[in-house]
């Protein structure tokens, strides 16, 4: 840990179950915003699966959003890279500015916006072509020059994949086992360098150790990317976020603070009971 | 063993009337394999009795088909080029045709369109080859002759070969479009999460894995190509000859198991006869591309678990 | 805030954009291609049939004599051709719907999951493939020649019959594997031995799904030309079949017969047969989504 940067020490070093430092809001005040939500509202045709959410997200630093299932957090999460445009229905309205601009302005292009903003999915998602060629992927349809061998295997090292995988980069990356494949699709959306990675309960189809290893590699990629994570397990976000969103059923964001302060000393009574258990 | 007797001859239940309808279910089954056995035994034995007079290699390398005009000849090779250049041909208009179809009906189109657009195919598909073969010699070969500055006979085989194509397009259409269907949309967003245009998630992603059912469709469409008998035998005539104009007659197998259906040729005649060794050609050509196909579709089933 | 665009530099999307609007417009294109030669065909086959649709065409047996056909002629037609088509059919969908049926529920009911089972499936998948002049082979051999039927309507019936057997199993067992496993355990639970499950509980549940599948097949039996071809269909029959053994004339065989002589009128002859052929189709096709739509909603 020791080369990490003076900016977020802090909250890495208080990865440990002992108490946090104060620091990490200090912090909060120098880190530059990312992404800032406006009156956010997402609906599903004349339903409303999000209410208004005003939030900031700050850069290089592990935001998790937690909260019951149908509560919103995945439509969230969507809202910021645009996948919910696949939707017929979804219809959004509000704000939602990456580095100042509305990502919802006409002139934004979702294909731009999502090369900024990489996502990584519930289920490992690996294209059935070789593992190379999985990483490689982004990269080429992005146009992103250079010695692309080299981009592969830093993407692979980045990912924590690469002495598993360097003999067999022609394999199929459907070969690979649950976590092997999932640390390939972080690899896969991390190689074309984007600002933000936003993952999608990335561990929740994984056994025990290999979500072990993917909570190490976000706590990695935190030095170099800014990550949004929603996740249903209440102890994982609290081991690798800096931040938590706490999004309370009916698509209500209840609570956003400093990971410590949201688990220590929750400021509403319907947080304490949903992370005490009572609810959800 | 006292109180209730459970067993089969005291209550009477399950006795023979169930063992009875089971073995005439299993008959019904059963018929299916004896009507492949039947195929086989039926063309094997029409065409031993014809290569005993004429050999197999004359068969299989002659060139010359004159199985009813002196001098007579076997060469069953111009029967294989017509029916090549009809299946070349429609698979040249319906494999990109239909794999376009296939994209845009799984990729682009809403779902209003596609439940208008897939009854419209699945009549096309269910148009009988008499009247595609009707529309080839009433309208399509009458465009030929107008359009073209060449001199198209009244039988030919493009007219055959477009006819074909446009009737097994929605075969590699919906075969191509399950496939396509079939590919989990984690993949589609996977790509789109990386920046990915549609055009580039339809490419990149979707066609290559959908890859082997599509070339399934492929395989089994060009069989029905092959097998395709009343339309080309209206379209593209009755003349047994090596040809590369597409705008001359040719006879396909099919075509000439139709002339001498409807001739007068007797029982035990070497014509008749001649009928089951085409016969036998046809099917081992169409069965190993339905094999062929078959393969293909049960390797692809285990790319996704 | 600022008010740089953070989307700037990425600059080949209009290249892209414009490589996806030509591929779409590819693929619509396809897509139309279907579509239209649909329509030009139906249009083709009105156009040419026009006026000489009349009734005394369905009412009438064929003739050598174009002039008979137009209205205000002798009269002649597609009769006997019209009504050996319906009784082709009649037998042939006897046949179909008992032995589909059985094999079906053999195949899905009681078959072992074993090699002989999945034997018989791949070879009915197979089954399906065989070019259809091959199933004419095939009755003309079995049929007429080895069990002395001769050209008759029941050696047609019956070669049909292999012929659309094999799709109406796969219907069959789609219709089958449908009902509920929940169903068949209520019916196991109060005594009933596998043949009452079937006969009581699968069976009446899965009857819409098995009609459907069997109406669509029959109507591609209806069209077919090849097999009733080589089975030896009759082209020049005055009277309507009147007998199983006896000959018969069937409407695909007789729009071959049609639409090959060299005479422009018989064009629009077989244009007409067509214009019934089609009807007829239209008509099977009809009750068969009828009855799909009807018993849709009965379906858990």
């Amino acid at each position: 840990m020791s080369d990490t940067g003076p900016a977020i020490e802090t909250s890495i070093e208080a990865e440990t179950d002992t108490a946090r430092g104060d620091s990490g809001g200090v912090d909060q005040q120098t880190a530059e915003t990312v992404l800032s939500a406006r009156d956010l509202e997402v609906f599903y045709g004349d339903e409303r699966a999000l209410k208004p959410v005003n939030a900031e997200i700050t850069e290089k630093k592990v935001t998790a959003i937690i909260g019951p299932s149908g509560c919103g957090k995945s439509t969230f999460l969507r809202s910021i890279n645009r996948m919910n445009d696949m939707i017929d229905v979804c219809r959004v309205t509000g704000e939602l500015r990456f580095k100042g601009k509305n990502v919802y302005d006409e002139d934004v292009d979702p294909v731009a916006l999502r090369r900024k903003v990489g996502m990584v999915f519930q289920k490992p998602n690996p294209f059935p072509k070789s593992i190379y060629d999985n990483v490689a992927y982004g990269l080429k349809i992005q146009g992103k020059d250079g010695d692309r061998d080299a981009q592969v295997e830093e993407a692979l090292r980045r990912a924590a994949l690469w002495d598993e995988v360097k003999a067999k980069l022609d394999a199929s990356g459907l070969d690979l086992s649950g976590g092997q494949q999932q640390r390939l699709c972080i690899a896969r959306a991390i190689a074309p360098d984007p600002e933000v990675i936003l993952m999608d309960e990335p561990a929740s189809a994984l056994d025990p150790v290999a979500t072990a290893q993917i909570e190490d590699l976000i706590e990695e990629l935190s030095r170099d990317y800014t990550v949004v994570i929603v996740t249903h397990n209440m102890q994982q976000a609290a081991r690798i976020s800096d931040r938590t969103m706490v999004f309370l059923t009916g698509g209500e964001l209840a609570a956003f603070d400093d990971t410590q302060a949201i688990f220590e000393n929750p400021k509403s009574q319907r947080v304490e009971d949903y992370i005490t258990g009572k609810f959800g | 063993m006292s109180g209730t007797d459970l067993t089969r001859s005291a209550t009477g239940v399950g006795g023979r009337t169930d063992s009875l309808v089971r073995y005439v279910f299993f008959a019904c089954a059963a018929l299916s394999v004896l009507t492949t056995v039947g195929i086989i035994v039926v063309l094997l034995e029409g065409s031993v009795e014809f290569f005993r007079t004429v050999s197999v290699f004359e068969f299989l390398t002659g060139t010359e088909w004159s199985p009813l005009i002196e001098p007579v000849s076997y060469g069953v090779l111009p029967l294989v080029w017509g029916t090549l250049v009809i299946t070349v041909g429609s698979a040249l208009i319906a494999l990109p045709v239909g794999t376009a179809t296939a994209i845009y009906l799984s990729e682009y189109a809403n779902p209003g369109v596609r439940s208008v657009v897939k009854p419209i195919l699945e009549v096309l598909a269910g148009i009988p080859t008499i009247v595609y073969g009707f529309f080839a010699l009433s309208f399509i070969t009458p465009q030929l002759q107008r359009v073209l500055p060449w001199e198209v006979g009244t039988f030919n085989a493009a007219a055959g070969a477009i006819v074909v194509g446009v009737m097994i397009i929605p075969m590699v259409s919906s075969l191509s479009e399950d496939a396509m269907h079939a590919v989990p949309d984690e993949l589609r967003e996977g790509a789109y999460g990386l920046g990915a245009t549609r055009y580039e998630v339809s490419t990149d992603v979707v066609l290559p894995a959908a890859v082997s059912g599509i070339l399934a469709s492929y395989v089994l469409a060009l069989s029905r190509a092959i097998g395709e008998t009343m339309a080309v035998t209206l379209a593209a005539g009755m003349a047994p000859q090596f040809t590369t104009s597409p705008l001359e007659p040719i006879q396909t197998m099919t075509a000439y198991m139709v002339q001498i259906g409807i001739s007068d040729v007797s029982v035990g005649s070497i014509g008749y006869q001649s009928l089951f060794a085409v016969g036998l050609t046809l099917f081992v050509m169409t069965f190993s591309m339905n094999v062929a196909s078959i393969w293909i579709r049960s390797r692809y089933r285990e790319e996704y678990r | 805030m600022s008010t740089t665009n953070p989307f700037e530099d990425v600059s080949d999307l209009d290249r892209k954009r414009t490589i996806g609007r030509v591929f779409v417009a590819l693929c619509i294109a396809s897509t139309m291609v279907g579509i239209v030669a649909l329509v030009t065909l139906l249009a083709d086959v009105i156009y040419e049939s026009w006026g000489w649709l009349s009734l005394e065409f369905l009412t009438y047996p064929p003739s050598r004599f174009p002039e008979s056909y137009l209205p205000g002629g002798r009269g002649a037609g597609i009769y006997p051709a019209l009504v050996g088509s319906i009784f082709l059919i009649a037998l042939t969908a006897l046949f179909t719907v008992f032995l589909g049926v059985g094999a079906a529920i053999y195949l899905e009911e009681y078959a072992p999951d074993t090699r002989t089972t999945s034997l018989i499936e791949a070879n009915i998948a197979n089954l399906a493939g065989v070019p259809s002049i091959v199933y004419g082979l095939l009755g003309l051999a079995v049929f007429v020649r080895f069990a002395r039927m001769g050209q008759s309507l029941l050696a047609g019936a019956l070669t049909l019959t292999l012929l659309i057997l094999p799709i109406v199993i796969v219907a069959a067992q789609e219709a089958l594997r449908a009902v509920p496993d929940s169903q068949r355990e209520a019916a196991y639970g109060v005594g009933a031995t596998k043949w009452e499950v079937i006969r009581d509980v699968v069976l009446p549940a899965a009857l819409p799904g098995i009609m459907t599948g069997t109406i669509l097949s029959l109507s591609r039996a209806i069209g077919e030309t090849a097999p009733i071809l080589m089975v030896g269909a009759a082209t020049s029959m005055f009277v309507a079949p009147d007998s199983l053994l006896g000959p018969f004339a069937a409407m695909p065989m007789q729009i071959f017969d049609w639409a090959r002589l060299p005479q422009a009128e018989f064009q629009h002859v077989a244009a007409a047969g067509i214009v019934v052929l089609l009807t007829v189709l239209l008509a099977m096709n009809a009750v068969a989504i009828y009855i799909r739509y009807r018993f849709e909603a009965d379906l858990p």
